[in-house]
């Protein structure tokens, strides 16, 4: 089938983290959630779509990787203690880590797609798929893009606000 | 000659180019648009917005002030401002915009039920920010406050390509990955030929109400280093204190109900602050 010729194949279980509102810790607990399930001994992977604010190779002090091609599309960036996490952000694809992203929403979907099935993550137990703030075209096209997999769920971050 | 040829197609494209882009017009009867941004989102944009409108009033009572919520997905207007409700319409078919405590404001949380996500894509709310931006009748305002939603896409591209605006306010915490969006926040509006006022450090401190023993829970002074790197100014520091959020929670903005608190100073000072870097407008 398709599914099994892309890269995406060997992935089991996909989770998204959403918010709606910025600044509550999506990141950080997508981060935390990651680190906390290579604990419990699953093999695990976070995409960050966040283009606009990509925070998690700076949490993982992995801000100055680069990323490579293989046959399969993008080599994901490995993180974590035992270098095991997968992790794709549009911070490894910056000249600079500071340089702006300033995007309208068709070019953004174009990139989410190929984040989506141009990153070869291998055999995942889990994906953990870091979104921005808003309910707009990041994550309408995470999902639409997401759709013909398996989507486990989503996680809702909030604060007592 | 083929060089007056290739200039030629040149300046035909560029002329095709430029015609795709809204063209930059003010808005009828607004003086000045200071625009709130972040880049991050969480930092205080809102809270911020909201304050440095009602400052601008407080300091100049002959100052009418607007204040606009461009935050299509997450807008938190409404509820800061206490005010609820779909905005009526001018003979002309404009939009009347909602007032309270002397500051008229539009919001698409006005225009949709409280629970109602906005799930669009770019081109739609490219669209509704135009709306909100010339369809609304504004009347003579001398400042019209516009809140930025998080990040540095279509809403940004949108209000910066559509109208001129006087300053831009950057809004960020001192932690580390707030610094690096509003950074990248400077960065778009220097690309957009926004003129960027200076940066608010926002929730800078935390004082313990029981002990008084103060803690910087997102790091100190990170928002002055970046200032430096920019070469910009820093127009005010506000504290981390749960008046500021429990007044705006409930719809009495600390400006407004504790005026005399040093929240409410510290708001007035920034709004000072901003009229000092605004070019002086004709009377």
């Amino acid at each position: 089938t398709l599914a099994e010729r892309t890269n995406l194949a060997g992935v089991q279980h996909i989770l998204l983290v959403l918010s709606g509102k910025g600044g509550v810790g999506k990141s950080t607990i997508s981060t935390e959630l990651a680190l906390a399930l290579r604990n419990a001994g699953k093999r695990v992977g976070i995409l960050d779509v966040d283009l606009c604010g990509p925070s998690i190779p700076r949490m993982l002090r992995v801000q100055d990787s680069a990323v490579h091609q293989c046959d399969s599309g993008w080599v994901p960036v490995f993180v974590g203690q035992d270098k095991a996490i997968a992790l794709m952000s549009i911070g490894f694809l910056l000249e600079r880590p500071d340089d702006a992203v300033v995007w309208r929403g068709p070019k953004k979907n174009a990139l989410i797609k190929q984040f989506v099935t141009d990153v070869a993550w291998g055999d995942l137990d889990f994906l953990i798929v870091d979104t921005p703030p808003g309910t707009s075209d990041e994550h309408i096209s995470t999902v639409e893009a997401l759709r013909p997999y398996q989507l486990l769920g989503a996680v809702l971050v909030t604060t007592p606000q | 000659s083929s060089s007056s040829g290739d200039e030629a197609l040149r300046d035909k494209r560029a002329r095709i180019l430029s015609r795709g882009l809204p063209k930059q017009k003010p808005i009828e009867g607004v003086k000045q648009v200071v625009v709130v941004a972040s880049g991050k989102g969480g930092v205080g944009k809102s809270t911020t917005a909201v304050n440095i409108a009602l400052a601008l009033a407080a300091n100049d009572s002959t100052k009418e002030v607007g204040l606009l919520d461009a935050d299509i997905y997450g807008p938190s207007i409404p509820k800061m401002m206490n005010l609820k409700g779909n905005p009526e319409l001018t003979p002309k078919n404009l939009m009347r915009p909602l007032k309270n405590y002397g500051i008229a404001c539009m919001s698409m949380g006005f225009l949709i039920e409280e629970t109602v996500p906005v799930v669009w894509r770019g081109l739609m709310v490219m669209s509704a920010v135009e709306k909100l931006l010339r369809q609304v009748d504004w009347g003579q305002l001398d400042y019209l406050v516009i809140d930025m939603p998080p990040g540095t896409g279509d809403v940004q591209l949108s209000v910066s390509q559509n109208i001129p605006i006087a300053g831009a306010v950057i809004v960020s915490t001192p932690q580390d990955v707030a610094l690096l969006d509003a950074h990248k926040g400077a960065e778009m509006f220097r690309k957009v030929h926004v003129p960027v006022l200076g940066l608010v450090q926002n929730m800078s401190v935390f004082q313990c109400p029981r002990c008084k023993h103060e803690t910087h829970i997102f790091g100190a002074d990170g928002v002055r280093d970046l200032a430096k790197t920019l070469g910009l100014d820093i127009l005010g520091d506000i504290p981390l204190h749960v008046n500021i959020r429990e007044t705006c929670d409930s719809g009495q903005p600390v400006v407004i109900s504790q005026p005399q608190s040093d929240a409410a100073k510290a708001y007035l000072k920034i709004a000072m602050e901003i009229v000092r870097r605004l070019p002086v407008t004709p009377a």
